[in-house]
């Protein structure tokens, strides 16, 4: 039985895909994808339960394990997966209607959304630091033709830039691995690249190898995860992506990346101490703040927008990570989950907007609150979920953030977040209502498209954000055990 | 095989992948390119080769002969057929930087991974792990020609450069990581390649030409 749980959330995708491979897209197929996010999010809840009753347990000789940290990413995976596969459907009515994109569009889209699924849940559930290393890897080359879908001269520039500088990323974070491995086979206590084991024999490893070894790694998977310096192909991509592609690839993906930066963490911080991975983080946590905050101050398209402003959420994960108490790390977590949820609910709106009015520029959308009720208040909601303000679940989490950052010493770089912070809440609040209040222009093209608003995906993720503000009651054992498996306490 | 001819011929392979690596900087042919880079692979084959034959594992040794298939042979053929649909655009015309100021700074790079390398010496010298600078070397090249070439397909070339060394620092270090993570690796390798030459084939289509200059449409 806890093979099947533990199976179930690489396996289910994967069916999902070789019966759009075999069947192709139709109605009858339509709501598929997202019944098999449904699954893997009712896999994923099973395993976590699973987790709190028995502790770790392993499947496929030891190739996949699953603890209370791959439940949650889990969960995270199989949330924001089902609200991007329920939008879904509408979306790809829409633009095959709009002759942008025909029914074998249709199908290749949704094979890969299922592919890029499967290889989430394999990254989380991975054992091996080697496997972990190929699930992310694989995640780049199923997303890039999802990036470069549309064909069009600026998707094709994006995929591009998004495949090289991925590629090369992961790649510094092979070279870290092989070193990481290197060091194993020469230390007593660890072996191989087994992850457990690693932590098990952290402090036996070379510190000298391991150094090199953890630099390559946090710098390899940041370029994934979106952190600065190596954050240049994020905004094209997500800009260019379909909407729910966009709202997957920022949701959770990015997440996904950064949940191998906190193993690498883990092991660092044992065989290194506290301080090494720190430095290195706090570095990349200010300079993706810094960045993101000056160049959305300016922004004049709204799906940049929301890129940049996913560049400052997983800023703010890796000052958490950081600081990196038990505290910190809970509010980690909890973060990755509401920002997955509050950006899936504004990216796929924003893919609305965008199938709407047919411009993606700040300036030329103006009074959606009058054409358009529902859609804007979604979209303002989840802008006001994703600055922060309760009773969202940001709020609780970033404030978990600066009251450890607070508390371990690193006090001067959370004031500085803090205040990069305000300033990009300020320029995401000024964009967005100029986008929403105002009366609606005039003439052709404005609002033709028929209403169809994914409501129901949108509505849910911002009310399970906000019920999550409100009491993360549910989670709480999960989040805490989680965190202990991150900072390496018994 | 005696110890003298394991040292000669482990030497031999290394100087054939650091050489590989220069000329690539050197030539702007961009067919040349492709058959040095698939000398490298030769290099890099016989590399695993003669460490395989040294511990006389049968695996690494079947590990060397995939090896040889794949960046020898596959590889450098999808450039091939990349490079012959491209048309006309067969030469690195205006490389961010110079040839003359490129092997400058291979040298520079050189002595770079040499310093880095240290402490991975230093946790067991021997014959093997004094290599490693060398797949260093390789890897800081190819990250250089990555950034300063302005052809797709001599990216594509300098990315390879990279995995090239960084496969080599993983043969030298511990003779292999376990054959599914390498075949997985290799997988990941080909199948990267494919995506980029569907793209670039794309960008043909849409820009009527591979030079990544013309892609500057999207910024801020």
């Amino acid at each position: 039985m806890t093979t099947v749980l533990l199976l179930s959330p690489v396996l289910v995708p994967v069916l999902g895909a070789l019966v759009f491979l075999l069947a192709g897209w139709r109605p009858a197929t339509a709501w598929l994808s997202a019944a098999s996010a449904a699954l893997v999010l009712a896999a994923a809840i099973g395993d976590a339960v699973e987790v709190a009753t028995t502790g770790s347990y392993t499947a496929l000789a030891g190739l996949l394990r699953v603890d209370a940290l791959s439940a949650f990413m889990l969960i995270v995976i199989g949330a924001v997966g089902l609200l991007a596969t329920a939008a879904t459907p509408a979306h790809l009515a829409t633009e095959i209607r709009a002759g942008r994109a025909s029914p074998r569009t249709a199908t290749r889209h949704s094979l890969l959304v299922q592919a890029f699924l499967a290889a989430m849940a394999l990254a989380v559930l991975a054992a091996d630091l080697g496997v972990l290393w190929i699930a992310i890897e694989a995640t780049t080359i199923v997303t890039a033709f999802l990036v470069g879908q549309r064909r069009s001269r600026t998707a094709v520039e994006a995929a591009w830039k998004y495949v090289v500088i991925c590629s090369t990323g992961i790649a510094l974070a092979l070279l870290g691995t092989l070193l990481l491995n290197y060091a194993a086979l020469h230390s007593p206590g660890a072996s191989g690249l087994d992850l457990a084991g690693l932590v098990a024999g952290a402090h036996t490893l070379d510190p000298g190898v391991t150094r090199i070894a953890v630099a390559l790694l946090v710098i390899g998977f940041g370029t994934k995860a979106g952190l600065a310096p190596l954050h240049a192909w994020l905004p094209d991509a997500h800009s260019q992506a379909p909407a729910p592609v966009s709202a997957l690839m920022s949701g959770v993906l990015l997440s996904v990346a950064f949940y191998a930066i906190l193993r690498v963490k883990t092991i660092s911080d044992l065989a290194l101490g506290t301080g090494f991975a720190r430095a290195l983080l706090v570095v990349m946590a200010l300079a993706s703040l810094l960045l993101a905050a000056s160049l959305l101050l300016a922004q004049r398209d709204y799906k940049r927008m929301l890129a940049y402003s996913s560049i400052e959420h997983m800023g703010l994960l890796a000052l958490g990570a950081a600081v990196g108490s038990p505290l910190a790390v809970a509010a980690v977590l909890l973060h990755i989950l509401g920002h997955g949820l509050a950006k899936a609910v504004l990216f796929l709106g924003a893919g609305r907007v965008l199938q709407t009015t047919g411009t993606s520029r700040i300036g030329e959308v103006r009074g959606l609150a009058v054409r358009q009720p529902l859609l804007a208040g979604c979209l303002g909601f989840g802008v006001l979920a994703l600055i922060g303000l309760p009773p969202f679940s940001l709020f609780a989490s970033e404030l978990g953030i600066a009251r450890a950052g607070f508390a371990s010493g690193l006090g001067w770089a959370t004031a500085v977040a803090l205040l990069l912070v305000l300033v990009i809440a300020a320029a995401l609040v000024t964009h967005t209502s100029r986008m929403l209040l105002g009366a609606p222009p005039e003439g052709p093209g404005a609002a033709t498209a028929p209403p169809r608003v994914p409501a129901t995906a949108l509505l849910a993720g911002l009310v399970v954000c906000a019920a999550l503000g409100v009491t993360a009651a549910p989670l709480n054992d999960l989040l805490h055990t989680a965190a202990t498996i991150v900072t390496g306490a018994p | 095989m005696s110890d003298g001819t394991y040292v000669q011929l482990l030497d031999l392979a290394c100087g054939g992948l650091l050489l590989t690596a220069v000329l690539v900087l050197w030539r702007r042919e961009l067919a040349v390119i492709i058959g040095v880079f698939a000398a490298q692979g030769i290099a890099l084959a016989t590399l695993v080769g003669v460490l395989a034959a040294h511990e006389g594992s049968a695996e690494v040794g079947g590990v060397a002969v995939g090896i040889l298939v794949l960046r020898a042979g596959i590889l450098p053929w999808l450039l091939h057929r990349a490079l012959a649909k491209a048309g006309p655009a067969r030469r690195e015309t205006r490389p961010v930087v110079n040839v003359a100021a490129s092997l400058l700074a291979a040298a520079l790079l050189t002595l770079l991974s040499y310093a880095v390398s240290q402490p991975l010496v230093a946790l067991e010298p021997s014959t093997a792990t004094r290599a490693i600078p060398v797949g260093v070397t390789v890897v800081l090249i190819g990250f250089f020609v990555l950034v300063t070439r302005r052809r797709a397909l001599s990216q594509l070339v300098g990315f390879l450069l990279m995995d090239n060394g960084i496969t080599t620092v993983g043969f030298l270090t511990t003779a292999g990581i376990g054959l599914i993570v390498e075949l997985g690796v290799s997988l990941d390798v080909l199948l990267a390649v494919l995506v980029l030459r569907i793209l670039a084939s794309r960008m043909r289509e849409t820009f009527g030409d591979t030079d990544l200059d013309e892609l500057r449409e999207l910024h801020d």
